[in-house]
């Protein structure tokens, strides 16, 4: 088994943070991972991506060139990364600041109201989460479970966050089937 | 558990754990979370960070820092490690052990902060004047970073010399789990006799110094350097090997890049062709006699160097294959990196 995601979006949508929280998941879950941040002059508002490679065995390369699976949290992420991903693969796109759909025919686009659930989950910074409900729920690579657990351990520090974060990603686990 | 570190970090706390408690640093991309780091951590563990007003006075605190016996290291990243070359040589001379790190970002000049690897050359055939080495290490991963800096000042105080640790902006900021070295005790490590502590009564002065007027007296401590570097390469060089056993084509990278290719090489098995890596983990001493038996397989068509530069490493794989087979260049530069699919199109165009 081996997952390669790349999860994009502007600057301090906590598109870097989504993808430890998957690298800290796979951790737990005691699978191999690497996560390997863009990095340069980005900042709010800017774009950010980061590359997240789960496997059961060493993960060899860190760099992808073709992803199973893209989270684009904004447009211009959808724009950049959708040629790229691997035929059969999933986009899992945050409508709530994309007003167009995929164009791929052989891959499988989801799209998630994120901004609406965050506002809903009593956040707007907890979109990034909701789509991590969205991932988990759809790839099944980790337990729903698994995942809240690390939610908390990772928000430790600011216990206040907590509820808000585990229900903006329950209601984006449950908007799947 | 293990623990999800991102490789400046991993590096800092290695260094920590290997005795490290004199860091002297100037902020540069890609590399700044180990200063960052070590701000606090010295801190906690009473050992001493200075953010120095320039990478020259970094180098030459750990200078001062390394003759007084203290673990001492710094960090920067190509235009900074340009910078601290006349420091490296003197240490060099002065037979001082120390641990520079360098996370490399493209070049030359300012150049970008993306990763590359060009700087090669620099690190392993000396950037300062003089004849000297260091012991120079291609991690290509975190845990591998970690392993390589928990032992980098054993090294460099059994053979007096520094340890660079070659890595890339991608290496400093990519994140892995680690399990970490457990902390070493200090008080335990051997005492250096030639440190400079105070004079004391009735002890031998010491003096650390790398100017020698006599020439013969310069060529004898050059050959006493060359005698440990040729000690080095008995002891300590390291490279993995995969699936070289029926490889016809033998790729070969360092450091990030190596483990890109070993992707590259499992992608091209699935395709049929037979292809292994060769990854050096130290970079000087370099692992000549590794691509060297390989070279004379029957099996082994032509190598390939895949780096992250206009071609530097290939020169050391060209000394070591000796002419006995051809060896291929494919490289990416100005903080571009490869993927593993590069890669594999860069092979069946050569194959083809």
């Amino acid at each position: 088994m081996e997952e390669k995601i790349i999860i994009a979006g502007f600057g301090g949508q906590g598109v870097l943070s989504l993808g430890q929280l998957i690298a800290y998941a796979a951790i737990h879950d005691g699978l191999e991972v690497t996560w390997l941040p863009s990095y340069g002059p980005e900042m709010r508002g800017g774009t950010s991506n980061c590359s997240v490679v789960v496997s059961d065995k060493q993960v060899a390369s860190p760099v992808i060139a073709k992803p199973d699976c893209l989270i684009a949290m904004n447009k211009p992420s959808l724009f950049k990364f959708e040629s790229r991903v691997k035929e059969g693969g999933i986009i899992i796109i945050n409508s709530s600041l994309t007003d167009i759909k995929a164009k791929r025919q052989d891959v499988k686009a989801y799209y998630i109201d994120a901004n609406d659930i965050a506002l809903e989950a009593g956040n707007v910074r907890t979109a990034n989460i909701a789509v991590l409900g969205a991932y988990v729920k759809l790839r099944g690579l980790f337990s729903a479970d698994t995942v809240k657990q690390v939610i908390e351990q990772q928000f430790a520090a600011k216990p206040k966050v907590i509820p808000a974060n585990l229900k903006a990603f329950e209601l984006g686990y449950n908007k799947f089937d | 558990m293990k623990k999800l570190m991102k490789g400046n970090e991993a590096i800092a706390e290695a260094a920590v754990r290997a005795g490290c408690r004199a860091f002297f640093g100037y902020p540069i991309t890609p590399q700044n979370e180990i200063p960052e780091y070590m701000s606090w951590r010295q801190n906690e563990v009473g050992g001493t960070f200075v953010q120095a007003e320039s990478e020259v006075a970094a180098i030459n605190m750990v200078y001062g820092a390394a003759s007084a016996g203290v673990r001492a290291m710094t960090s920067s990243s190509s235009p900074g490690i340009s910078l601290k070359q006349e420091g490296i040589s003197y240490i060099c001379g002065a037979e001082l052990p120390c641990v520079i790190v360098n996370m490399v970002r493209s070049g030359p000049g300012l150049g970008g902060i993306q990763p590359a690897q060009s700087d090669y050359f620099q690190a392993v055939k000396g950037g300062g004047h003089g004849d000297y080495h260091m012991l120079v290490y291609g991690p290509s991963g975190v845990q591998e970073s970690v392993d390589i800096m928990y032992q980098a000042f054993d090294k460099a105080e059994k053979y007096r010399c520094p340890v660079m640790i070659l890595g890339d902006g991608m290496l400093g900021q990519m994140m892995e789990a680690v399990e970490l070295p457990e902390m070493k005790d200090i008080s335990k490590l051997p005492k250096q006799e030639w440190a400079v502590t105070g004079k004391g009564r009735g002890k031998t002065r010491k003096i650390i110094n790398s100017l020698y007027i006599q020439p013969d007296e310069l060529e004898e401590v050059t050959h006493r350097l060359f005698d440990r570097y040729a000690e080095m390469a008995k002891n300590e060089t390291a490279s993995e090997e995969y699936m070289t056993q029926d490889a016809e084509i033998i790729l070969t990278a360092y450091g990030t890049v190596g483990r890109i290719a070993k992707s590259a090489v499992n992608m091209l098995r699935e395709k049929g062709i037979k292809a292994g890596l060769i990854r050096p983990i130290t970079l000087y001493p370099f692992p000549s006699k590794a691509y060297n038996d390989l070279a004379k397989k029957d099996a082994v068509k032509q190598f390939i160097c895949v780096e992250l530069s206009m071609g530097q490493m290939i020169e050391d794989v060209k000394l070591a294959v000796n002419g006995l087979k051809e060896v291929k260049f494919y490289g990416r530069t100005g903080g571009n990196v490869v993927s593993p699919e590069d890669i594999v199109n860069a092979v069946i165009k050569e194959v083809k």
